[in-house]
């Protein structure tokens, strides 16, 4: 086949019906346009999204949990010991809240080489003491360079700094809500109460502002020593270990390992937040059904006009095949026709979407949610680029297929007997 | 040289709709190389019928159609088409130009088809077919800006850019008036008398029939008399 020829055949007839096949190359590149926006826009949602809460929770968080034991002593008795013994009201025994061995716990993960880091925590129950009233709080004592590292607290801390926490003895960065409940300003010393009724001053080194107003209420960040301090515990007291590994899906089975190894109860992120994973699969699904869905309506356009033209040019195909074209020949120039709106629409819609996205990606957006964002959030993925002119190729093809199909089986004899 | 090009054996067509007619009844005849054929008839007989099989593009007819001494009748779509591209030539009543090229583009289109030559010798032979027919001066003009004798002297140069072993002409000149009517007739003259080209042209001219090496007369889709 000689393919200049169809082409410069093609073209020709693209070109004296070009304001027909300007529309219908605008109608792929809006397509493509919108489908490039809405999957980096997306995207760049999910990504913010999770980072709201992936960022901020660890993979797997080992810690102890108060349960009545499993093993109750009725079990040991002869005469019951292969019955089945339904006991009432049993309660837990040991109010001890910490985690077991947390130190050799941690000395192991560190020479685990899925772990990419661990950060320990201390979660307890205060009251913030405002003159006569005591208001429910939790403070979480943890390691401001560990925390940090694997859960960008700075990130989150709005005023003062973090590093103070650790220099600072008794100090706290109290969340912005309860600040404003308790009208303190940075510097200004608090008072807690723990739960055993004891008071601590305590001194406020910064605010910090999680974007779920209710955390903020009530959520307070001390150092692991002032936290044990608070507790009356010794200096390795922790109730949870945060872990972070370097991939995120190996989670589930690593939890499950360390359940079984340390005796402690181990939740994995998929599990603790199912529900954000089903969100962003439903975002980007949407994304993809509306992208094709105007796909496919450019890619009636297309077919609309290959049957126009086909129609008008029944002389041009006839006198083609008249002189030596092939059904195949005149196929491969309209598929040709079909492919050059194709790729053309789908090129422009390329840079388009590219130009979109960058001005949503400059309009302000601003959150209390999120105080590291200031634009929404976009995602450049090439990968959508790919995807987004490999999509408009394949549609342009399917809506050139059957009207090319059409052309190739003209019969010569029928038009030139018309005539 | 009196060799063979062409040769139909007992061609048989019909049309069903409406009714089944038995257009076209045991045609046979030949076409030697250099023979100027003309082929007449009463509106009706089914000398168009005869020339589209003829020239394979109507493939529904009973009869062996042999070119060049091979039976067209196993041959698939593309494969016909290579022959009409590569040996026949053929001029209809009407110029079927293609507006969005020039008239040189118009008539090299068959010979980039063919792929025997260049791109630069296809132009240099669409230009020595123009220049035999008089209108090398308009090779660069749209065909929407000739007339219409100049139209269909374009479409005889198409037809010939592949050198075919034999031009067919369906009632070539009926779009013509007089003037342009003698013109194309004197071409075809000079191109059997100068070139040697076998001609196979259907016409309701007798006086240019009579000029004609060999008249093939036809009256209800058979001959009548050929001579
Ligand atoms: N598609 C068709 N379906 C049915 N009958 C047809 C069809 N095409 C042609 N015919 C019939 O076949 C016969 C021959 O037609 P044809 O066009 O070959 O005649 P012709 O000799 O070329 O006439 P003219 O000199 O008017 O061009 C006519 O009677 C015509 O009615
Ligand atoms: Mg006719």
């Amino acid at each position: 086949m000689n393919f200049k020829l169809l082409y410069s055949v093609s073209l020709a007839l693209l070109m004296a019906r070009w304001r027909q096949t300007l529309v219908a190359a605008i109608g792929v590149t809006f397509s493509i346009t919108m489908f490039i926006t809405l999957l980096s826009f997306m995207s760049g949602l999910n990504d913010m999204l999770d980072g709201l809460i992936i960022n901020r929770t660890p993979h797997i968080r080992l810690y102890n949990e108060l349960k009545a034991s499993e093993h109750q002593a009725l079990n040991d008795v002869e005469p019951y010991k292969k019955q089945h013994g339904f006991i009432h009201s049993v309660k837990p025994k040991s109010d001890r809240k910490g985690l077991y061995n947390a130190g050799a716990i941690i000395s192991f993960l560190k020479t685990d080489a899925r772990v990419l880091g661990i950060a320990p925590k201390i979660a307890t129950q205060v009251f913030y003491t405002v003159g006569s009233i005591d208001l429910a709080g939790s403070i979480n004592g943890i390691e401001v360079e560990a925390e940090n590292k694997l859960f960008y607290f700075q990130d989150y801390v709005v005023a003062g700094n973090i590093f103070d926490l650790k220099n600072t003895p008794n100090s706290i960065i109290l969340g912005k809500g309860a600040a404003q409940k308790m009208l303190v300003q940075i510097g200004d010393m608090i008072q807690i109460t723990n739960n055993k009724g004891e008071i601590f001053p305590l001194k406020v080194v910064g605010f910090f502002q999680s974007g779920l107003s209710d955390i903020d209420k009530v959520q307070s960040y001390c150092s692991m020593e002032t936290t044990q301090k608070i507790l009356g515990e010794s200096g390795s007291f922790m109730t949870d270990i945060q872990v972070k590994l370097t991939h995120i899906e190996d989670a589930p089975a690593v939890a499950k390992y360390y359940q079984n190894l340390f005796g402690c109860e181990a939740i994995d992120i998929q599990t603790a937040n199912s529900q954000f994973e089903t969100g962003s699969k439903v975002r980007t699904l949407i994304s993809y059904v509306v992208g094709i869905t105007l796909l496919v309506v450019a890619g009636f356009g297309i077919y609309n006009i290959l049957n126009m033209m086909i129609y008008e040019k029944m002389d041009t195909i006839a006198i083609l095949k008249a002189t030596g074209f092939s059904g195949n020949d005149v196929n491969a120039v309209f598929i040709s026709i079909a492919l050059s709106i194709g790729i053309f629409g789908g090129l422009m819609g390329l840079l388009f979407g590219f130009g979109l996205t960058h001005v949503i990606d400059m309009i302000p957006f601003n959150t209390a949610a999120l105080p590291t964002i200031t634009t929404y959030p976009i995602n450049y993925n090439p990968k959508f680029y790919v995807i987004s002119i490999v999509f408009s190729v394949v549609t342009t093809y399917f809506a050139g297929f059957l009207p090319a199909r059409k052309a190739s089986k003209i019969d010569p004899v029928v038009i030139i007997r018309g005539k | 040289m009196n060799q063979v090009i062409l040769e139909a054996k007992g061609i048989q067509k019909f049309f069903h709709d409406p009714t089944t007619v038995e257009v076209l009844k045991q045609i046979s005849f030949s076409i030697h190389t250099g023979e100027f054929v003309s082929v007449i008839g009463k509106s009706g007989c089914g000398k168009s019928t005869l020339l589209y099989i003829l020239s394979t593009m109507d493939t529904d007819y009973n009869g062996e159609l042999l070119i060049k001494g091979q039976n067209m009748r196993n041959k698939k779509e593309h494969e016909l088409a290579m022959v009409r591209n590569e040996l026949i030539g053929f001029v209809f009543q009407f110029h079927y130009l293609l507006n969005e090229f020039t008239v040189l583009k118009n008539v090299m289109l068959p010979g980039l088809k063919l792929g025997k030559y260049t791109e630069q010798e296809v132009e240099f032979r669409a230009m020595q077919k123009l220049k035999i027919l008089g209108i090398d001066n308009e090779a660069l003009k749209k065909p929407n800006q000739l007339s219409g004798g100049q139209k269909q002297r374009v479409a005889i140069a198409r037809a010939l850019i592949n050198d075919p072993i034999v031009l067919m002409g369906d009632e070539p000149t009926g779009n013509l008036d007089k003037k342009n009517t003698d013109i194309v007739f004197d071409i075809f003259k000079e191109l059997s008398a100068v070139y040697n080209q076998s001609l196979l042209i259907v016409t309701h001219d007798n006086e240019f029939a009579k000029q004609t090496s060999r008249i093939i007369e036809m009256s209800d889709g058979k001959i009548i008399s050929d001579n």
